[in-house]
């Protein structure tokens, strides 16, 4: 293509960060050594235009290797990918762990959440800016929105650039731990809480999707198939794709990502399309504020998402299957690689699997953070290598998603109930759990609790029972609320415990399930806070695309800045509420996807069910 | 293409698709989006980020109507007419919806360019000064840190408003009058030039139309064609005349004429429309609805008239 760019050149690092990714380049049109022959030749058309969806990957690469992206390295990626440099730029700054601007090797980004905040990460900023100076990439530490380990709370996140980079979780996070971590490196760190922390159930007989966190090694496909591993597969390929369907189908199996949609019928939605290929998405992009169920998952069972994905790709006849991950789980990335890798050598992925002749491929994509691009078709954006902007529905994923084609996106979660769906049939699964709400459900179980953890009981308990599970508030202290469903989920008052954590019961209550969050405040807890840290979330979430949420947001978490800083005058207060009323109820009629229409529930939920701003002030 | 198929596919009359807005049945082709069909039936929708010459983005939301049977609201320009949609233009939800995008907008973005605001305005009751006073000027707009902002203390409304970029002859562009509404992008883009000069950069509210690393325009892939000030709806990209007239105070739109002639630069043929005042063309365009350029044109066509207008007295001969 005829692309134009600046003179600036890529450091050697930078280019050999891209080379290792795409392999040399061969000539000058890509980046390569020029000689005469590359004046004469044209570079372009599909084969040239083709590799646009590698551009995150490019960008990781770099961002991994130097920690930020310069403007050589950009050039260097646009012109090996034929893609425009203000293109790359336009990605490059959309999401939150790539830099475009200079900045250490070395960065710790401090969750500054809500499951965080409830645990203390205030305090933990307090002491990092006395230390280090106020948070900011020059001074190598940043606020960061959930980074999916609230189960030990406060968290952080240490990133190191290099060759290789090192990642690591820090939870629950010391103030020397993050000086540490910039002083010395994240190496220097204790090594992370095995993944079997965050489920305190762990071993328990009766588990269905956490079985095998804590009690195999992850890393160990002989660990898997001893546990039962690959028999759903084994299940599924005894069955016609339409069969595996039918099953899904009967086992009346709903979306645990948080919109509950019936997964079997976008199996078969998906399936009946002509077109072809068709796609499967695993939605791993795990961002909701308060989740991180998938992580557990993910990092204590990573097999059980591979198998649970082939089957899926079985059924809707996709050879080829993306996992999402986000890219704040380094441990949750390493262990999928892995397992991708050891079910390839064993004949569970690729060609011909198990002798069936039927071929299936999996690749991970990482995130860059950007909880937009949790949304179903923000998600195809990004991995396509577009901004992870949201697309107007319809046309559907199913008729139309990834490259343009049919597509099922399913969380993980969902997926990996599939393997149990195949072994059980459908319709033993199905009676499991209540009428309207099938089969097992993880919580992720956080904020002021004994034993903060992801949990998994049948469909069907109670908010009050999940509590209790999790130890209750520590002794001396009074539940004063708790949000369900994460950022995007609503509030609930501490007298409303019997509330059945079911799709209809939350319905009926309502509420909302969202991801399954379970986040409970005891009355240590400033909601008026909490409430503008979701409002600071959604405003720097917004993709930016539509005028709803893009600006709604903004004024949005203005109008709780003014209640914060005016809380003794009514007048201006009602005002603000009347601001906010009106905004949020346009940010949801109007906005494009489900993070705008979503921004406004949880403040709704907190003044009209909690009355936080008119009684606790 | 050249290729003409003898006894080719036959033309088959399209199919009407019948639709019900505010109680009253349209008839529109298949294939016709909503607004298409209320365009038809003689409603007024407002619109800004939709372009009769490109693919609707729908990112403004200013056209949003209700549709029975859905959840939210629905994009007019670009949501296609199904049987028996039954379509809402004017009711409480959809006015309160039209009413809060202005006022976003309006408290955000200096709309003063921007046709048929006031009357939008008054229409939908707008109060934007109900978030406070404006944000000043910021200089930082161009460097992007996504996911991070500094939260002020609600004291006053963010805006967009930055310095004005003149860093060319040509066009200005002042986006403090931007509405990011993509039209300049996809113009620039595939859909029209394939010059990929600017894209958003960015996100969320801190988003900014850009170059790579906000380089001037005369450094970038720009290749100056215009077609991105051709369908700005917002002014926040003008020609340089126009921005100077502006500045000066001597822009007046009720003295010019605009006379449409044929580019005699090239055997394309485009079309230009030239707006005149006091005998100097201050700007041109280029009619949307012209089969040659669809509104578009090229450096020389949009740009090149100044030897049209020297005189004698100027020093030239």
């Amino acid at each position: 293509m005829d692309l134009k760019f600046s003179n600036a050149e890529p450091f050697a690092d930078e280019r050999d960060a891209v080379d290792r990714l795409l392999g040399a380049g061969d000539g000058g049109w890509h980046g390569g050594q020029r000689d005469e022959e590359d004046h004469r030749r044209a570079h372009s058309g599909h084969a040239a235009r083709s590799q646009r969806h590698l551009v995150m990957e490019a960008l990781h690469a770099v961002n991994d290797r130097v920690g930020w992206i310069s403007p050589g390295a950009l050039n260097y990626i646009g012109r090996r990918l034929s893609v425009a440099p203000a293109d790359v730029y336009s990605v490059a700054t959309f999401y939150a762990l790539f830099s475009t601007n200079v900045r250490p090797k070395r960065i710790v980004h401090v969750c500054t959440d809500i499951a965080c905040m409830a645990r203390g990460s205030k305090e933990i900023c307090a002491g990092l800016e006395k230390q280090l100076g106020p948070a900011s990439a020059t001074n190598g530490w940043k606020h960061s929105p959930c980074l999916g380990v609230c189960e030990r709370a406060p968290a952080a996140m240490a990133v190191e650039a290099g060759d290789p980079p090192h990642e690591h979780l820090i939870g629950p996070a010391t103030v020397d731990e993050i000086v540490l971590a910039l002083n010395e490196g994240p190496a220097a760190l204790a090594a992370e809480a095995p993944p079997v922390m965050a489920v305190p159930q762990a071993g328990q007989e009766g588990l269905m999707l956490l079985k095998r966190v804590g009690q195999v090694d992850p890393e160990s496909i002989d660990d898997y198939l001893t546990t039962n591993g690959y028999a759903g597969l084994r299940r599924a390929f005894d069955m016609s794709p339409g069969e595996v369907i039918s099953e899904v189908k009967e086992s009346r199996l709903m979306g645990r990502g948080g919109a509950a949609f019936p997964a079997g019928v976008k199996w078969e939605s998906t399936a009946k399309q002509p077109a072809t290929p068709r796609y499967l998405v695993c939605n791993a992009d795990e961002s909701e504020p308060g989740t991180f169920k998938d992580r557990a998952i993910l990092e204590g069972d990573p097999f059980a998402l591979i198998e649970s994905m082939t089957i899926a790709g079985y059924g809707i006849g996709a050879e080829r299957g993306y996992i999402y991950l986000r890219g704040e789980y380094p441990r949750a990335y390493r262990m999928l690689r892995n397992a991708i890798e050891k079910a390839r050598e064993r004949g569970f992925l690729g060609a011909d699997i198990l002798g069936k002749g039927w071929s299936f491929e999996l690749e991970i994509r990482r995130g860059a953070g950007a909880y937009i691009c949790g949304e179903e078709t923000a998600i195809f954006n990004s991995i396509e290598g577009y901004r992870g902007e949201p697309r107007s529905k319809p046309p559907f994923p199913f008729e139309a998603g990834l490259f343009g084609k049919p597509t099922v996106v399913n969380n993980v979660e969902t997926l990996c109930n599939v393997p149990l769906i195949m072994q059980m049939g459908g319709a033993e699964y199905a009676r499991i759990g209540t009428e309207g709400s099938t089969g097992p459900k993880l919580f992720c179980v956080s904020g002021n609790l004994v034993l903060p953890g992801v949990y998994e009981v049948p469909f069907g308990a109670t908010l009050g029972d999940i509590l209790k599970l999790a130890g209750g508030v520590p002794e001396g202290r009074k539940l004063q609320a708790v949000l369900l469903g994460g950022a995007a989920g609503g509030f609930v008052r501490a007298d409303e415990l019997d509330i059945p954590l079911t799709f209809e019961g939350a319905r009926a209550n309502n509420t909302t399930l969202g991801s399954g969050v379970v986040l409970a405040f005891d009355d240590t807890v400033d909601l008026p806070g909490i409430l503008l840290r979701i409002a600071r979330f959604f405003r720097d979430e917004s993709c930016g695309q539509c005028v709803p949420c893009r600006v709604g947001t903004v004024r949005q978490e203005e109008a709780l800045l003014r209640i914060a800083h005016n809380r003794h005058d009514a007048a201006s207060k009602g005002r603000d509420v009347g601001i906010l009323r009106d905004v949020g109820l346009a940010m949801k009629d109007s906005s494009i996807c489900g993070l705008g229409q979503a921004a406004w529930n949880a403040v709704e939920s907190a003044i009209d069910r909690l009355g936080v701003l008119r009684e606790s002030r | 293409m050249n290729i003409h198929y003898p006894g080719g596919p036959a033309v088959t009359p399209v199919k009407q698709i019948t639709i019900v807005i505010d109680g009253e049945e349209v008839s529109v082709p298949e294939g016709s989006t909503i607004l298409t069909a209320c365009n038809a039936a003689g409603k007024d929708i407002p619109t800004l980020c939709y372009g009769d010459t490109l693919t609707p983005k729908n990112a403004c939301r200013v056209c949003m109507v209700e549709l029975k049977g859905s959840r939210v609201l629905v994009p007019s320009c670009s949501r296609k007419v199904q049987p028996d949609m039954v379509v809402m233009t004017d009711t409480d939800r959809v006015r309160h919806s039209r009413r809060l995008v202005l006022e976003l907008l309006d408290s955000s973005v200096d709309l003063s360019t921007t046709p048929r605001i006031p009357e939008w305005k008054e229409r939908y009751n707008v109060d934007s000064d109900r978030y406070g006073k404006r944000a000043s000027e910021s200089l930082t707009r161009d460097v992007h840190d996504p996911g991070e902002h500094h939260a002020g203390n609600g004291d006053v409304a963010a805006t967009m408003c930055q310095p004005i970029k003149i860093d060319n002859d040509l066009y200005v562009r002042d986006y403090s009058k931007c509405i990011l509404c993509y039209k300049c992008v996809d113009a620039c883009g595939t859909q029209w030039q394939n010059s990929f000069a600017i894209q958003i950069a960015g996100r969320g509210f801190d988003s900014q139309i850009s170059t790579e690393f906000a380089a001037e325009l005369p450094e970038s892939a720009c290749v100056f064609c215009g077609n991105c000030v051709e369908v700005c709806p917002t002014g926040a990209l003008s020609f340089k005349s126009e921005h100077d007239m502006r500045v000066a105070g001597t822009w007046d739109e009720s003295q010019q004429t605009e006379t449409t002639t044929v580019c005699t630069y090239c055997g394309v043929g485009c079309n230009l429309n030239l707006h005149v005042q006091d005998n100097q063309i201050v700007k041109v365009t280029s009619p949307h609805d012209h089969s040659v350029g669809h509104g578009n044109l090229c450096i020389k066509g949009r740009f090149g008239f100044q030897h049209v207008q020297n005189r004698k007295e100027d020093g030239g001969s």
